[in-house]
């Protein structure tokens, strides 16, 4: 028996593979539902009701899955250029302490419809800064970016913390730890009345379909492209490494920052240190399932959301720890590692 | 100006430089093992979180705190064994497969731990090591205190630090993992066996790791929480490159960053009002991030680092 | 008396390929036999039938009458079988005498015996005449001296069976007089050895026998006595093949002219003082061994390293440092040296590598041009004969050959003005190197100035108008092809050139 490299790849196998893999990662965690003493496929079915079976659930899931949508397009861009960027959980605290600032300090009076876009761009702008500081320490002291992109999530939060605890403290939280709140002309507008979720979701979902456009069918995404898959050939071929690594970086951190101010201004208002369950690390799985494709972050944002949702939901029911929604997601990326190596090799005896 | 003196001539500064180094001892240590053989470990931030929730658990359902070390142990050899399946047998990256493996440990022990031990209002506890009292060295004043009042655990990690150079460069077995992580075909072709051999470095490295998670919740806390690893596993990654691979270095400079961690701590105490706290936690991941920037390029990289191998295909 | 190995009716298939047909060999003891055939005739697969790295099919080998079990490489090695491979087996961040002794130990002890390693090479290194320092980072040392740090490796094995690949593929004329020299001695002290080959001269002077494989098949065996280069090229590629030779033709105006130029790169020069000039309609051949400044001569010219100092002049003009996309705009076309890592992107379909060094001229308002770039491409493989299926498909599927051929292609259907060809026809089969010359041949007719960087010297000779050698980053005096010969060129390769112009 050997393993043989694939020639090329039916579209059904590229479709059905994280469909698999997901499949597999539910049958796992179904054994750890049933060692909590659980019926599993009443588990099952609750996560799916949980998450969609109400008018208030399925918005829920849908406000979820918007953080997700854009780190999942942050970790796919980057990973497509082979650039690991793994920091989008702090670039998204940058990006929403930065809208944050902005909208209570600077301009709380501007009309929405400029404050909106600039507090947009500048939380794109803060998550940019901290992707371009690892980027820039890779190619001038051949760093890998890996461990300082991890490193730096843990200064972004704390450096978050600092300014609630200091310029950004709401003298009315009564002590909690929490930063003055964005103006109500920053908030954006709900897009389902009578629930959370907010405008975010279509920009999300535009800035996929931008992302995808400019991928498959730009010089730049051509370029990228090139770079990632062979630093050596794109050099040859006249590539600029270096500029097109900034750009790749700051459209991955522009995005990523871009979460967190879309999160802080369509959800909660105000900054806290625990604004993210870990969208940044979630965003990798969500890129991964989707196979860096940026049309499918959007149906793979929408799985992670329906089972942090769904089995947040179904664990409080069934009285066993939330802890496995994070479970099922980790075991979606790895079963998906496994399913995407079978992408490419064929077992032949 | 007299309270940094102060600080520096506290035995308790000194006491806690070892006690803070330990975990990072046994996570490089673990971690340069799985690097020297031309595996990245990334999935030491969770698998440190794994080991300090399994070797609690096994402590706190009434094992000693040896037999506790143990079982993290050979938990993180289970999931180093998994790593290794990934990145070797069917060669995925390095990268996305540790934080995966990251990600599921992490997240499995928080849930094994719920299921465990329901939630209560102070968390529960175990009897941690206790320090070991060394005749006449422990007696000593001042250095007795500040250097002889450590717990077991952080003696094997300095005997560790120590036995693993020795493997890496006086035997037989240590030059073939070498060869490993320098050219796995020049190692096949010397009738060595480079799947085995990566296999063996990621699971006693993944086994190190884990125990260093131990340490935290059997010596230095006595009770287990989430995310209470905190970055020490990207920090033991970083400590690598600054070791230059090298077992030694990798002692000094878990000594070295656990004295700036110690210190710092201390000078929150003093200086508190002045500047905010959170300047003072930054310190250990900036000091990492700096130490990279200084070492990466000097540093000679093991030659097929993040490269899988597969008999046959030429790399 | 019984043959010291015996290789009998080995059959492996991969998928469909039939890599060994029913080979059969023996070899004696104190033998020197030659393995000759193209890439593809299934010459590695054999060794590393013989190495235990891979199993075969059917058949079994007996070492000394004693059969082999397959698929072990340690009991090849236990059984005397000492391999050095064209790629050398050795990690350049460990030391000579770590380099020798990994593996040779029992795992599990627990100390290396590094005081016995060190005499026991030392005595070899004596013994076999093979000079090595076994403290000296292996990094650090020179190919030909690597070169002999592996085959030290094979012997402290105690092998009685030395399997050579190419042993002369990274080595100077010298070097290789040297080296056939040593295996010579070895066979008298009663080595026996194999050595593969695809270059008939050296086969010819250095083996007892000359074994002939193509298409996986064992397809002759003649005496060295009793044959000649005629026959044995016929039998290895299986039909007279000839390679196209250039014929006379007067050279234009001098299109490129390089002037004292030097290049550092990480604190070396890579190149000093070179000089060069290039006119249209010539080939100016480069001649040398890899790793004497080829690389960063390419790079310079075709637009990825910048020169430290000296003058450059295009069509007569000074021009500072160019980009690639100033070289291919001035009408530069280049074939890299290492075509799968730099030439192209593997996991990119066909028509995105044709279009990938010219994406100016593919991009509409930022927009790839596909349609533009698909026809393109097309038009590229059918006149080049590129196959290997549709534009659209990912480049690794194609043939090294193939790849080369696009790679010509999407150069030379713009007809550039001048060519940097570097090693262009390296690890083809005959077939496709006749291809390839033909091509840089007609480019030549229609003007087109072409420097070409080779290691092989009959490449050079066949080509080249005038042929100048790269030593160790210098360039020597050009010599007219006319009065060069493989002796000559083999003395510039060495460096003669430097004593006269030091002593001047």
């Amino acid at each position: 028996m050997r393993l043989e490299p694939r020639d090329h790849l039916p579209p059904w196998l590229a479709l059905a593979t994280p469909l698999i893999a997901v499949a597999a990662a539910l049958a796992l965690a179904g054994g750890l539902i049933a060692l909590a003493g659980a019926p599993v496929l009443r588990a099952y079915g609750l996560i799916v009701t949980e998450a969609f079976g109400s008018r208030l659930a399925a918005t829920e899931t849908l406000t979820r899955a918007i953080p997700l949508i854009l780190t999942g397009l942050a970790a796919a861009v980057a990973f497509r250029a082979r650039l690991w960027n793994i920091g989008a959980e702090g670039q998204l605290y940058l990006g929403a302490v930065a809208a944050v600032t902005v909208s209570s300090l600077l301009i709380p009076d501007w009309p929405p419809i400029v404050q909106i876009p600039v507090l947009l761009v500048a939380g794109a702008a803060a998550g940019m800064v901290l992707l371009l500081l690892p980027l820039w320490l890779r190619l001038r002291f051949q760093v890998d970016e890996v461990v300082t992109t991890l490193l730096l999530n843990f200064v972004a939060v704390l450096f978050v913390s600092m300014l609630i605890d200091t310029v950004l403290k709401d003298p009315m939280a009564f002590g909690w730890p929490q930063s003055l709140p964005i103006s109500d002309n920053g908030m954006l507008p709900r897009l389902v009345a009578r629930s959370r979720l907010h405008v975010g979701l279509v920009i999300a979902v535009a800035l996929a379909l931008v992302v995808w456009f400019v991928q498959a069918r730009t010089t730049f995404g051509l370029q990228s492209r090139a770079a990632g898959l062979s630093p050596g050939g794109a050099v040859f071929a006249g590539v600029p490494l270096g500029r097109t690594l900034v750009l790749v970086a700051m459209i991955s951190g522009g995005l990523a920052g871009l979460a967190g101010a879309v999160e802080v201004m369509g959800v909660k208002g105000y900054v806290t240190t625990d604004l993210s369950p870990g969208y940044g690390y979630s965003g990798i799985v969500v890129a991964m399932l989707a196979g860096l494709n940026p049309l499918g972050v959007v149906a793979a944002a929408l799985f992670t959301a329906m089972m942090y949702v769904g089995a947040d939901g179904m664990s409080r029911a069934m009285g066993i720890p939330t802890y496995i929604a994070d479970v099922t997601v980790a075991l979606s990326l790895l079963s998906m590692l496994v399913a995407l190596f079978f992408t490419r090799y064929r077992i032949r005896r | 100006m007299n309270e940094m003196m102060d600080i520096l001539g506290s035995a308790g500064l000194w006491a806690a430089v070892l006690r803070i180094a330990t975990p990072l001892i046994f996570g490089t240590l673990g971690a340069l093992l799985c690097e020297r053989a031309g595996v990245l470990n990334l999935g030491i931030e969770g698998i440190m979180t794994f080991g300090a929730m399994a070797g609690w658990l096994a402590v706190y359902q009434g094992c000693d705190l040896w037999t506790g070390l143990l079982v993290a142990a050979i938990c993180g050899g289970i999931f180093g064994a998994l790593h290794a399946g990934l990145t070797v047998t069917l060669g995925l990256s390095q990268h996305v497969s540790g934080l995966g493996v990251t990600l599921f440990a992490a997240s499995l022990s928080y849930y094994l731990f719920r299921l465990m031990v329901p939630v209560a209002g102070t968390p529960p506890t175990v009897t941690p090591f206790a320090p070991v009292h060394i005749p006449v060295l422990s007696d000593l004043p001042f250095l007795g205190a500040a250097l002889f009042n450590q717990t077991a655990p952080t003696w094997l990690a300095i005997g560790l630090a120590i036995a693993l150079a020795w493997v890496l460069f006086r035997t037989p077995l240590g030059l073939a993992i070498r060869m490993t992580g320098e050219n796995p075909q020049a190692a096949d072709a010397q009738g060595l066996n480079p799947t085995a051999l990566r296999y063996g470095a990621v699971i006693a490295g993944s086994a190190l790791m884990a125990v260093g998670g131990a340490f935290l919740t059997l010596s230095a806390f006595n009770s287990f929480f989430p995310t209470m690893v905190q970055g020490r596993g990207w920090i033991c990654i970083a400590l690598v490159v600054f070791a230059s691979w090298r077992p030694g270095r990798a002692l000094l400079g878990a000594l070295l960053f656990a004295f700036f961690d110690a210190f710092q701590l201390r000078l929150q105490t003093v200086l508190t009002g002045d500047l905010p706290y959170q300047i003072f936690l930054m310190i250990p991941y900036i000091l990492s991030i700096v130490a990279l920037a200084v070492m990466a390029r000097r540093a000679r990289v093991p030659q097929a680092l993040m490269k899988p191998y597969r008999r046959g295909e030429r790399i | 008396m019984t043959p010291i190995l015996e290789i009998e009716h080995v059959s492996k298939s991969f998928g469909t390929t039939r890599a060994n047909d029913d080979i059969s060999l023996t070899l004696a003891q104190g033998e020197i036999i030659a393995l000759l055939g193209e890439n593809g005739a299934g010459k590695t697969t054999l060794m590393s039938i013989l190495s235990g790295h891979y199993t075969p099919d059917s058949g079994i080998i007996r070492v000394a009458g004693a059969v082999l079990p397959p698929g072990r490489p340690r009991m090849a090695i236990r059984a005397g079988i000492g391999m050095v491979y064209q790629h050398f087996s050795l990690a350049p961040n460990l030391t000579v005498l770590e380099n020798v002794m990994t593996g040779t130990e029992s795992l599990w002890s627990p100390r290396s015996n590094t005081a016995a390693g060190r005499a026991k090479l030392l005595a070899l290194s004596r013994k076999f005449g093979l000079a090595v320092d076994p403290d000296a980072r292996l990094g650090d040392l020179s190919v030909g001296e690597q070169q002999r740090v592996e085959i030290l490796k094979a012997l402290y094995n105690d092998v009685r069976i030395l399997v050579l690949d190419e042993p002369t593929a990274v080595l100077t004329n010298i070097e290789a007089e040297h080296l056939f020299a040593t295996l010579k001695g070895m066979a008298r002290q009663g080595l026996s050895l194999i050595f593969i080959s695809h270059k008939l001269p050296e086969v010819m002077a250095t083996a007892d026998r000359i074994l002939v494989l193509r298409g996986g098949r064992l397809v002759a065996e003649r005496r060295a006595a009793e044959t000649s280069r005629a026959e044995l090229a016929e039998l290895m590629v299986g039909r007279a093949v000839t390679r196209p030779v250039r014929d006379a033709a007067t050279p234009g105006a001098v299109v490129l002219e390089l002037t004292d130029v030097t290049l550092r790169e990480a604190g070396v020069n890579r190149l000093k003082s070179v000089g060069l000039h290039l006119r249209e309609g010539e080939v100016l051949g480069i001649i040398g061994v890899s790793g004497n400044g080829q690389k960063p001569l390419a790079a310079l010219l075709g637009g990825t390293a910048r020169r430290s100092g000296g003058e450059v002049r295009l069509f007569g003009q000074p021009i500072g440092n160019l980009t690639v996309t100033d070289a291919i705009a001035a009408g530069i076309g280049r074939i890299p040296e290492d075509r799968n890592h730099e030439g192209v992107v593997g996991e990119m379909a066909i028509w995105e590598n044709v279009v990938l060094e010219r994406i100016g001229d593919y991009s509409r308002h930022g927009f790839v041009d596909r349609q533009a770039g698909m026809a393109d491409a097309e038009r590229i493989m059918a006149e080049f004969d590129v196959r290997g299926g549709g534009a659209a498909r990912p480049i690794r599927l194609l043939s090294g050959g193939n790849v080369q051929k696009l790679i010509l292609g999407r150069n030379l259907s713009r007809r550039p003005r001048i060519l940097i060809a570097a090693q262009p026809a390296r690890g083809l089969d005959e077939g496709a190197v006749a291809a390839v010359h033909e091509r840089i041949l007609a480019a030549r007719r229609a003007g087109t100035a072409v420097l070409l960087i080779s290691e092989d010297l009959d490449e050079v000779m066949a080509l080249s108008d005038r042929i100048q050698a790269i030593v160790g980053g210098r360039l020597s005096p050009p010599v007219a092809a006319e009065g060069a010969d493989a002796r000559r060129l083999g003395l510039m390769m060495a460096g003669d050139w430097m004593e006269a112009e030091d002593a001047s």
